[in-house]
């Protein structure tokens, strides 16, 4: 049981201007599921790049069983016994669940051969997939298992898991840690990427905590407390925001009965989606990557139009105003692709505030844009939201992901609306500054903005949402008081049964 | 092993050194294929590029620059606009065919009226709305049915050139022309004439309306939103609706602009240098230019020098085929290699070629 897999000793990997992993060894036993955990920019990605053959260290060394293991390519850390699911899926939609895993493959068995196997493995393991199934119409979680399969049938010695619960349901998760236990019984090594610290916790034995590149601390999670091991990743101690206890004021924006349907066939319809919220209240929407998220922004914004009486703001009806009408009315949005769809990465900082603040800021008189004022505004929200960039003339693509969230979070909080609806406020953002946008989204409501949360990170709706409502394949449930709610009342919802703890 | 690399950002260096690059290089090019026809490159190269300017005879070509500048200029700046936004209207030359025949029907309608300040003004607006028209085509299609703009805007030169020979040969034929074919002559008809401006300069109202143009849209790109907007469709679609631009008004926007100006060069140029409408008056302008935007890099500026150089090969391929016999054909295929050249040369803006060692796998 105790016996080394993977030993890593003294890796060091230098990017122009920066060192992404300094002097890092860690060991990885046999069976061992292993956390790694750290902020955004930490060093967990280069660290598990080097592991798979993607990066080269610059000096230090790895050992593979006692021996000397030097991946020239991720192909020959799979010869090795190493495999790897990523965060973001590789797979094609039009293709079916067994073509995408032998497109995988050095040498494909024959496709009966391949199914056979592929139901075999997902029998053992307990993830249900019909290998004959195309891959478009798989849930998110589902997809995440033809990844795991994908690894599993080259029989790993280690398995790497990036991030691999961002985007499943708690009952999602029940199953896939089910997995990774039978796995880890079995003898395969797992290392577990992750900043969920209360997973960490429920799962692995050993947890090695990455900071500024470098090993700060190799603990076992069961013995700390998840705030312990949040401040030995930050390197401080810090207060989480608190509630002020607001009272909701009269309805502000009001969805009734929205009917969309959906324009690729990969998409989701949505059906009568009703939702209110109040001045002053947050609303958090909970729900799986893929179920009408996307869509519903879009409703909202007026990228697509509805019915004039499908979206009311303070009694106005706008379900069919184009988006610059609405914001004019004091609607504002952040949707949760950053590059490219909130922002334009190749337009500068400056040319990316004009893109929604133009109408509510006065950037533009009879159409000539004042670009001294739309400068001004930009420097605004670099200097209030703390976006680290040399200048508002760089372009978006060259900032960071979390740099340029906050970016765009500032262009939409700083237009003084009336509501807001934002999704994934606080993805791939880092902890401090993760804290510091919810704080100012706290603060927005306490003076009246009524506003949307739409988000798959569940401990932050339960952090700063007053009421919590869960869309489930283009449907919203109704929405109840977020404190009131357990967590198994929370996954029912996402998994669309109406009511939670009555169905249960 | 050679690779390219992507750039982080896009080399502001590279975006002006493109241009002469590719003109270096289709010189050398276009030298080998003239040399592989059996002439002197040297002495072709001098006829396209010296001889219209500095030449014995350039008093003769001086004044045909600005006349072949100014139709490509002033199609080229409304190519530009949706090519900007991302929409490819290819069959400018169509909708600048549109354009003369309206006008020359206006202008014919009232011969032999004598009424230059209401005749004229109404076939310059006959011009443009008749290329907006043609353009309308694709994008209503585009919008209503999503069809592919680029090929109904192409195949629409193909029905345009039918109709300019029906036309030529038949409603616009000159009643007293002998059984000739083509109209009346709009040049000598006092009432429709687009003349020389200034003595021995090329300049007619066509070159002034290309002017206004490039300066019109150095304008809009630079300093209005609807500017900002055509960039923002090109650069990023979903960014540009989360902002609130509309893709089909764009479409319809970016296709009559350019339709409307292709119109206004047809007319100008049937009413002024061809002077008359006939079969073969339209001379490929309409594709030309978008060699002349892409050349200028879609900017307004770039455009202007752009037109003026294409203009050159045009008179210089013009000397060369009658000085040395080159073919018309070996004319083309240079123009289309300073097109060839520049696409080529882009890819350095946004890539750079490193050489690397094999890496032992």
């Amino acid at each position: 049981m105790s016996e080394e897999l993977l030993a890593l000793t003294g890796l060091r990997k230098a990017y122009p201007g920066v060192v992404a992993n300094d002097d890092v060894s860690l060991t990885i036993r046999k069976g061992e599921v292993h956390a790694l955990l750290g902020e955004n920019g930490a060093g967990k990605s280069t660290l598990v790049k080097m592991i798979y053959g993607l990066v080269k260290p610059d000096t230090g060394t790895m050992a593979l069983d006692g021996a000397e293991y030097q991946p020239v390519d991720p192909r020959a850390a799979r010869a090795a016994g190493i495999a790897m699911v990523f965060q973001h899926f590789s797979l094609f939609e039009a293709l079916t669940v067994a073509e995408n895993i032998a497109l995988g493959m050095e040498e494909p068995p024959k496709p009966r051969v391949l199914s056979k196997q592929i139901k075999d493995v997902s029998e053992t393991y307990g993830l249900p997939l019909n290998p004959d199934r195309t891959v478009g119409t798989l849930s998110a979680g589902e997809r995440q298992r033809v990844e795991i399969i994908r690894c599993l049938l080259q029989n790993p010695r280690l398995l790497v898991m990036d991030e691999p619960t961002s985007v499943l349901t708690p009952q999602e998760v029940d199953i896939l840690f089910k997995t990774l236990r039978t796995l880890s019984a079995e003898g395969t090594a797992i290392l577990y990427i992750s900043h969920k610290l209360e997973e960490i916790r429920s799962l692995c034995e050993t947890a090695t905590i990455l900071r500024g590149g470098k090993v700060v601390e190799t603990c076992d999670p069961r013995e700390q407390s998840a705030r312990a091991l949040a401040e030995m990743m930050v390197g401080q101690t810090f207060a989480s925001p608190k509630r002020s206890g607001r009272m909701a004021g009269e309805p502000a924006l009001v969805v009734n009965q929205l009917n969309l349907r959906s324009t690729s066939p990969f998409g989701t319809t949505l059906t009568d989606v009703s939702l209110t919220v109040a001045k002053g209240e947050i609303l958090g929407i909970g729900g799986v990557a893929g179920n009408g998220q996307d869509e519903l922004l879009a409703a909202l914004s007026g990228e697509r139009l509805a019915t004039p009486s499908a979206v009311t703001l303070a009694g106005m009806e706008i379900g069919a105003l184009a988006p610059r009408e609405r914001r004019a009315y004091g609607l504002c949005v952040g949707p949760e692709e950053r590059l490219g769809h909130a922002a334009a990465p190749t337009l500068s900082l400056v040319e990316n505030a004009l893109l929604t603040a133009d109408v509510r800021e006065e950037l533009s008189n009879r159409g000539f844009i004042d670009w001294k004022k739309v400068r001004g505004f930009a420097e605004k929200v670099i200097a209030d939201f703390d976006v680290r960039t040399p200048s508002a003339d760089v372009a978006a693509q060259a900032l960071s992901g979390g740099n340029l969230q906050k970016f765009v979070m500032g262009r939409e909080m700083m237009q003084r609306p009336t509501a807001l609806i934002i999704n994934q406020p606080t993805w791939g953002v880092d902890a401090a500054a993760a804290a510091a946008i919810r704080t100012k989204l706290m603060e927005l409501a306490d003076q009246g903005v009524a506003i949307i949360v739409i988000s798959q990170d569940l401990d932050e709706l339960f952090e700063i949402a007053d009421r919590f409502a869960a869309l489930n394949e283009g449907r919203l449930s109704d929405s109840r008081p977020m404190e009131s709610l357990t967590m198994d009342e929370i996954g029912l919802m996402l998994g669309g049964v109406q009511g939670g703890a009555d169905a249960a | 092993m050679i690779v390219l690399e992507k750039r982080p950002t896009p080399s502001k260096l590279w975006a002006y050194l493109t241009p002469i690059v590719a003109i270096i290089a289709t010189m050398v090019a276009g030298g080998l294929m003239f040399a592989a026809l059996g002439n002197d490159p040297f002495t072709a190269l001098k006829y396209i590029f010296w001889d219209p300017l500095l030449g014995e005879f350039a008093f003769f070509y001086r004044e045909q620059l600005l006349i072949k500048a100014g139709p490509l200029i002033l199609i080229a700046i409304g190519l530009s606009l949706g090519f900007r936004a991302g929409i490819w209207n290819i069959g400018a030359e169509g909708q600048y065919i549109m354009g003369a025949i309206f006008g020359a029907a206006v202008a014919l309608a009232f011969y032999p009226l004598e009424a230059r300040w209401l005749i004229f003004p109404l076939m310059i607006i006959a011009g443009a709305l008749g290329g907006f028209i043609w353009a309308m085509i694709p994008a209503i299609l585009k919008t209503r049915f999503n069809t592919n703009e680029i090929l109904v805007s192409l195949l629409l030169v193909y029905v345009a050139e039918q109709v300019l020979a029906m036309m030529a040969f038949g409603p616009l034929r000159n009643p007293d022309g002998q059984g000739f074919p083509g109209s009346r002559s709009l040049a000598q008809y006092s009432s429709s004439s687009n003349p020389e401006l200034f003595a021995g300069t090329g300049i007619h109202y066509g070159v002034v309306a290309a002017t206004i143009a490039v300066l019109i849209a150095a304008i809009l790109l630079s300093r209005h939103r609807v500017g900002f907007d055509i960039k923002l469709m090109g650069v990023a679609p979903r960014a540009a609706a989360f902002s609130g631009v509309n893709p089909k008004k764009m479409v319809i926007l970016c296709l009559g602009i350019s339709g409307g100006l292709a119109g206004l060069a047809g007319v100008f140029e049937v009413s002024g240098p061809s002077g008359q409408l006939t079969e073969s008056f339209n001379q490929g302008y309409g594709f030309t230019a978008i060699i002349v935007a892409f050349l200028g890099r879609l900017n307004p500026l770039g455009i202007l020098g752009a037109g003026l150089l294409i203009g050159l090969t045009y008179i210089g391929g013009d000397a060369a085929q009658a000085g040395m016999g080159l073919p018309a054909a070996a004319i083309q295929a240079f123009q289309g290699m300073l097109l060839f050249f520049l696409l080529a040369c882009d890819l350095l803006t946004q890539y750079r070629v490193r050489v690397k060692r094999e890496v032992a796998v």
